[in-house]
């Protein structure tokens, strides 16, 4: 066992560090007030576009489709580099975390070669077209439509919770082509043109105050039959693609979400009767089961690695790292608000309080997002443990039959 | 980075669970259960016989001199399969001896250990509600060791002891010879029923100092990481049988292990597992490595254990329904040997207090 780098490791990290210095001086502390979207984005887009520049873009993508064809532990050395920083990254997480990555498993070389290397240089920005009004956790049975018209797909429908929509310059959008096929046999996948004719986005406004995600309607927008991503039919299987990134994609702890150290922090600064909370028997409790759970994570997210740069496959192991991290946010918030009492609820700006606020809120999105807790849960007993899926309708009804249990 | 055991280890836990699964297991448990001896002495002498106590003594010593990455698959092997056998004890007076023992009181007491002549054990409980981290009643005057050790976890089986005893900076260590005069014996009806404990007393009874107060500290570091492993194996089996039974056992025309209510609690049982697997790795490394960070790592092995253990033991139990809650049924072993891991080294709560601790210090460095 050995945490340390190889030297290949560490010359690559030394080499990160290197130019993370020269090129992010200006994010080594947080913004002094939170950025507009526009800001947010114009930034984003310098950020993605040094990286791609520098070959820091598409780390572990295979060279054939533009990326730097390294392993996976590179990617990490230069995401824990990178995370010591500011820098705006958020942006791209769908796009370049899980969208492409489907667009060259399954696209065709033309795609390939139209799309991705502007997506990784971030001209261009992707986002997830899946979930609807009536299919979230279920996706496959989404209703958006798609019908052949000659060289074209015509698609009718709408989309919803559709992050950065309202900046994505495309999607991946999963459609029904055969409503009279099984569920999971009558999907197939476009790549769509979020500025075509008939694509019109609303942002949502989220619980959290901001928006970032979107509502995404279609009204006979036509895509070209090249933007078809699999066969006709195979939507779920390239779906598929799609969610096993999306389970890397959004494992660990947001960068900068407040952690442990921060309720230390928090609680040596209240005073109680007779001293200071960090005294008290259940907050240390509460530093103790966030410190297991999140540096329990971040351990058999190494494990996990370790494993990977022997061969293995990143499997439904992974599951465990976003249900984790997220109710650990959700409680270790809410539990140091409530100690700080009415500073906690009235809290002032630009405090580690407003912080663990602002955690408060969007933990409860991550509880949801990329798969609900319960989900996850069941993703971990049926394909880790081998127990039996929930009962269902019958897996081969055509889907404009299917009764609800 | 390489997270992960070393290859020799992974050999040797596949040989350990293959000689176990065929040697030890529920049935021997309950055989002890039911008999009068304090361990399974056949199986006992299979184990010596494999070499296991001998583990990490060194070479010079008689032992094979292998590194934390082995001891703690032991650990989690004897934990999966409920051997009834004084090896964890044992190789807990064996680690003490390493920390703190002269090279005299070494060469006396390791090869006897690594050899399976002497079955060692370090008792620090005295029947009340202190932690380990207390001061203890027990006192070592001009070589003679005064106090009460209760409950002795394997304390019927055991040869020799590693006492602590008041010291002016804390809790220090003594060593005795359980055959010496002064010393005194009987079995003490605790939780467990297959781990037998006793109440061991000593009247002026002839003993050495062993190391001093920081030593102490640092073995129970160390024994929190090798417990941490038995704690997952116990886990782990109680796990499996959880499992097993969810996916056979039938309840309104379903298997059970189609209940959300019983998958999802399965999964849990997972999710607190891997999260103690993570730690008690971590644990290893340092313990092995002696890296700076090993009262964090230590402590929070311990906590995620003990954590994990109680939760899958009690809904392995749970689960089960009411053949579950018979005597006949292994779900007992699991639920009872629970409280016996936590007792064995100081609660949950006592070690969520040192991991904050730990914590509190790296935050300071780092500020
Ligand atoms: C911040 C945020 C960003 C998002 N971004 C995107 C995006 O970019 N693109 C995109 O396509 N989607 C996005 N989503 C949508 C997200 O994937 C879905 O919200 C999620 O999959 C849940 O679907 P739902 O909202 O329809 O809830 P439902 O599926 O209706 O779930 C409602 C409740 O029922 C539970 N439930 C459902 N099925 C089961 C079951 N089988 N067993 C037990 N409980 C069950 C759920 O766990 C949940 O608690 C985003 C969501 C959030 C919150």
């Amino acid at each position: 066992m050995d945490f340390n780098d190889t030297p290949e490791q560490a010359a690559y990290r030394a080499q990160v560090r290197a130019w993370l210095e020269a090129n992010a001086a200006e994010y080594l502390a947080p913004p002094e007030k939170p950025w507009g979207l526009d800001e947010f984005v114009a930034r984003s887009k310098a950020w993605q576009r040094k990286k791609y520049e520098a070959g820091y873009a598409g780390i572990t993508w295979p060279k054939a489709v533009g990326g730097q064809g390294l392993t996976p532990m590179h990617q990490i050395i230069f995401g824990q580099e990178e995370s010591r920083t500011y820098v705006p990254t958020g942006l791209y997480s769908i796009g370049l975390g899980m969208c492409i990555p489907t667009v060259f498993t399954h696209g065709t070389p033309e795609l390939i070669a139209r799309f991705v290397p502007k997506a990784l240089s971030g001209e261009e920005v992707w986002c997830q077209l899946f979930s609807e009004p009536v299919a979230g956790s279920d996706l496959a049975s989404i209703r958006t439509r798609a019908e052949c018209d000659g060289e074209a797909w015509v698609v009718n429908g709408q989309k919803v919770w559709t992050s950065f929509a309202h900046r994505s310059d495309f999607g991946i959008l999963v459609t029904r082509t055969d409503f009279s096929a099984p569920k999971h046999r009558g999907l197939t996948m476009f790549i769509v043109d979020m500025k075509a004719p008939g694509v019109e986005v609303r942002p949502i406004r989220q619980m959290s105050g901001a928006s970032d995600f979107n509502e995404v309607f279609f009204t006979d927008v036509r895509v070209p039959d090249s933007w078809r991503l699999g066969a006709v039919g195979d939507g779920w299987k390239v779906a598929l693609t799609t969610l096993m990134h999306e389970r890397l994609a959004v494992g660990g702890k947001p960068r900068h979400a407040p952690g442990w150290q921060m309720l230390i922090e928090v609680a040596r600064g209240i005073e109680t009767d007779s001293a200071s909370a960090l005294e008290r028997a259940d907050v240390r409790q509460r530093i103790a089961s966030t410190y297991i759970a999140d540096e329990g994570v971040k351990l058999t997210q190494m494990r996990a690695l370790s494993a990977l740069s022997r061969g293995a496959m990143p499997g439904p192991e992974q599951s465990i790292a976003k249900v984790v991290v997220a109710k650990t946010m959700q409680d270790m918030a809410a539990a140091a608000l409530d100690l700080a009492e009415s500073a906690g609820f009235a809290a002032e700006k630009g405090s580690d309080l407003e912080k663990l606020q602002q955690s408060y809120l969007w933990s409860a999105g991550l509880r949801i997002a990329g798969g609900t807790d319960e989900i996850l849960r069941n993703i971990i007993a049926e394909r880790v443990l081998g127990l039996p899926g929930d009962l269902r309708p019958p897996k081969d009804t055509p889907f404009n039959e299917i009764e609800p249990l | 980075m390489d997270f992960d055991l070393s290859d020799d280890a992974k050999t040797l836990r596949e040989a350990a669970r293959k000689f176990l699964e065929a040697e030890a297991g529920p049935k021997s448990a309950r055989a002890v259960m039911d008999a009068e001896a304090p361990h399974d002495v056949a199986l006992w002498a299979k184990v010596v016989a494999q070499g296991w106590p001998s583990a990490r003594v060194p070479e010079a010593h008689g032992g094979l001199g292998l590194g934390t990455d082995e001891a703690c698959v032991l650990a989690e092997e004897v934990g999966r399969s409920l051997a009834p056998v004084p090896l964890l004890a044992t190789m807990d007076a064996i680690e003490a001896l390493l920390i703190a023992g002269s090279e005299a009181q070494k060469a006396r007491w390791l090869p006897r250990l690594a050899a399976g002549e002497a079955i060692g054990v370090v008792a620090w409980g005295e029947g009340d509600s202190k932690s380990p981290a207390q001061m203890p009643a027990t006192r070592l005057e001009s070589g003679r060791l005064s106090g009460v050790k209760t409950p002795v976890q394997d304390g019927l089986s055991a040869t020799l002891a590693v006492v602590t005893v008041a010291s002016a900076d804390g809790p220090a260590m003594a060593i005795v010879d359980l055959a010496s005069e002064g010393v005194t014996r009987s079995p003490v009806e605790a939780l467990d029923l297959v781990r037998k404990s006793a109440r061991i007393g000593f009247d002026s009874a002839p003993a050495e100092p062993l190391g001093d107060a920081a030593d102490w500290v640092r073995l129970t570091e160390r024994l929190a990481v090798l417990h941490a492993w038995e704690a997952l194996g116990t886990a782990g089996a109680a796990m499996e049988m959880a499992l097993a039974y969810a996916k056979d056992r039938q309840a309104f025309g379903l298997r059970i292990g189609r209940y959300q209510a019983v998958k999802h609690r399965l999964a849990d049982m997972y999710i607190k597992g891997e999260l103690a697997r993570a730690h008690a790795m971590h644990g290893c490394w340092a313990w092995g490595t002696d890296a700076s960070e090993l009262a964090q790592a230590a402590a929070a092995a311990r906590v995620a254990s003990l954590e994990a253990l109680s939760f899958t033991a009690e809904e392995t139990l749970q689960l089960h329904g009411g053949i579950g809650f018979t005597w006949e049924h292994d779900c007992q072993f699991f639920y009872r040997r629970a409280r016996a891991v936590s007792a064995a080294l100081g609660s949950r709560a006592h070690w969520a207090d040192r991991l904050v601790r730990a914590l509190e210090q790296r935050n300071r460095a780092a500020a």
